[in-house]
């Protein structure tokens, strides 16, 4: 079976964001760039189902300008087969994002589409989900364990109280949460092989589609500072001061 | 306008979540109107009906529905939007699993995780963990927000809301519920505790997680913990504070061997004080800390337990 792995070329987790002076947006001038880490999660599950016999073919996919090639490449030295970029300057919406991804559904069929829950820029938690409504696949968001059963997966989602499993029909929409797995470092000979394995560019605009703006990114502001507090040297201290001077015991 | 918020409950009872949510509707302004979509869900209807502020509650009470299955409620909450101008449901993993599937079907956007409502289509959203908030336009005729219950107190329960019971059914029949493992605890709810204490990689095991019992009863308090103890296995998912875990706001956060990430501090930082334990001072927790204390945590806690 094919899986489908669309990933987000994002700011490096390690990475504390700036606002710019003017409240346009962050500033992602010379700031490092990555892979969204649940998406690299995403691609070492699709690599994990490869080597169990379950996938046979795994596409990655990534939507924005020429740069998100570099973390299609980290997908391809992962152990992608391909990848498709969808070329566009501009940024997107969810619904928008969901609806170009619906045409490369569309196009191969994949079995299963396995996705970052969420991409830790926008912090949004909506691309599988409106992925898995446009093409009618059912979804297992949030997933620890992934389980191909015949027509079916098992999925196991980390939910507020706990656990719960679902099963779907296949095929099926998985979205990634952190303790699905834990990617692999690409090797220096997967690093220079994926630079020989096809990556396929479309324009954005082919797919006819109207990728006009559904928001409007009125400010971006930083966030209230919080100001260091004291450092006291006994717990006697501490109480007293929860008690008296804060009062929240 | 009329508004809808989803509500968060599990047949039996309402979550404190939806009271926050409806807090957000009468933020916008508009009649509001609460659906609950379960099985024999009627004691949580019931509850929901006493939400002030809200005019109507419509019960959608059918098997399809007993888990909130994201297949399901899309569809259903999709063919009740054509009556409202506004679609709202709490930042749960619940509303978070199905509320962009009725975004999708409506094909508008949603704008997730709202902290607070400038207008009836302008609202404010943490981004980048935090480190920036957007204030984010709608152009959609139909808004699908999706409520942090941390930015809104919760509407009083002295309402008396209409009851209607819905007949609408959908079943996509594509996905089951197979089964849930749910922590059962006396303690109080993660989001809903006053006091909050959380351990980290400091902790070294899940047994030393027993070192923060008795200062959480003796406060009355939820246990957390960060990503680091969680993916370490000391102790279930269900309890990470962060990012992309449950994000809190307690009167009180006591942060035990957890040095800071910001992606911990995302799920954090808003807490009213915040008490950072931990053995180094340069630890970035201390820098959101109102007050700390640089000590090896297996000295402290018990001496902290023995003086409260």
């Amino acid at each position: 079976m094919k899986v489908l792995v669309p990933i987000k070329r994002v700011i490096d987790y390690n990475v504390k964001v700036r606002v710019k002076p003017d409240n346009s947006n962050v500033d992602l001038t010379n700031v490092k760039m990555a892979i969204n880490p649940f998406c690299e999660i995403a691609v070492e599950e699709a690599v994990r189902l490869k080597e169990a016999g379950v996938a046979t073919e795994i596409i990655a996919v990534s939507i924005g300008s020429k740069s998100c090639q570099e973390q299609l490449r980290t997908a391809l030295a992962l152990g992608a087969d391909r990848a498709i970029q969808i070329d566009t300057e501009l940024t997107l919406d969810s619904i928008n994002i969901a609806k170009l991804l619906q045409k490369v559904v569309d196009e191969e069929q994949p079995q299963i589409v396995l996705l970052g829950k969420q991409a830790i820029d926008s912090d949004n938690n909506q691309t599988g989900q409106m992925l898995g409504a446009l093409t009618s696949m059912p979804q297992g968001t949030f997933a620890s364990i992934v389980k191909v059963e015949g027509d079916k997966v098992n999925v196991t989602r980390e939910v507020d109280g706990g656990l719960q499993t679902v099963a779907l029909n296949l095929p099926a929409i998985i979205t990634t949460d952190l303790r699905l797995n834990e990617p692999r470092y690409a090797s220096l000979p997967n690093i220079m092989k994926a630079k020989r394995k096809p990556l396929v560019v479309k324009a954005a605009e082919e797919f006819g589609i109207d990728l006009s703006p559904r928001s409007n990114l009125v400010k971006v502001t930083p966030p209230a500072v919080r100001e260091a507090g004291v450092i006291v040297e006994t717990i006697e201290e501490l109480v007293e001061k929860l008690r008296n001077e804060a009062k929240v015991i | 306008m009329a508004i809808l918020v989803i509500a968060e409950h599990d047949n039996l009872s309402l979550k404190a979540d939806t009271l926050k949510t409806v807090a957000a509707a009468v933020a916008i302004g508009g009649d509001i109107n609460v659906l609950v979509a379960g099985s024999n869900c009627d004691a949580a209807a019931q509850e929901a009906a006493k939400a002030a502020g809200v005019s109507k509650v419509l019960v959608a009470d059918n098997s399809a529905f007993e888990h909130q299955l994201a297949e399901n409620m899309g569809l259903l909450v999709t063919e009740l939007a054509g009556d409202y101008s506004h679609i709202l449901a709490s930042a749960t993993t619940t509303g978070k699993n199905f509320m962009p599937r009725v975004a999708a079907l409506l094909d508008v956007a949603q704008i997730s995780e709202i902290i607070a409502v400038e207008s009836t289509d302008t609202f404010v959203r943490p981004i980048y963990a935090g480190n920036a908030i957007a204030t984010v336009q709608s152009l959609d005729a139909t808004k699908v927000i999706t409520v942090r219950s941390t930015g809104f107190d919760a509407v009083a329960t002295d309402g008396s809301a209409e009851v209607v019971a819905l007949s609408n059914v959908t079943d996509a029949g594509t996905s089951a519920f197979v089964n849930a493992e749910l922590t059962v605890s006396e303690r109080p709810d993660l989001g809903a505790a006053s006091v909050v204490i959380s351990g980290g990689r400091g902790m070294q095991n899940g047994e030393n997680f027993k070192l923060l019992e008795g200062i959480a009863d003796k406060l009355g308090a939820a246990i957390g913990a960060s990503r680091a103890a969680v993916d370490a296995g000391f102790v279930p998912n269900d309890m990470q504070v962060g990012q992309t875990g449950k994000i809190v706001a307690p009167d009180l956060y006591i942060a035990v061997g957890i040095s800071g990430a910001i992606q911990h501090l995302a799920g954090m930082k808003d807490s009213k004080v915040i008490v950072a334990i931990n053995k180094d001072a340069e630890a970035p927790i201390f820098q959101v800390a109102d007050y700390g204390i640089v000590a090896d945590l297996f000295d402290v806690l018990p001496e902290l337990e023995a003086a409260l």
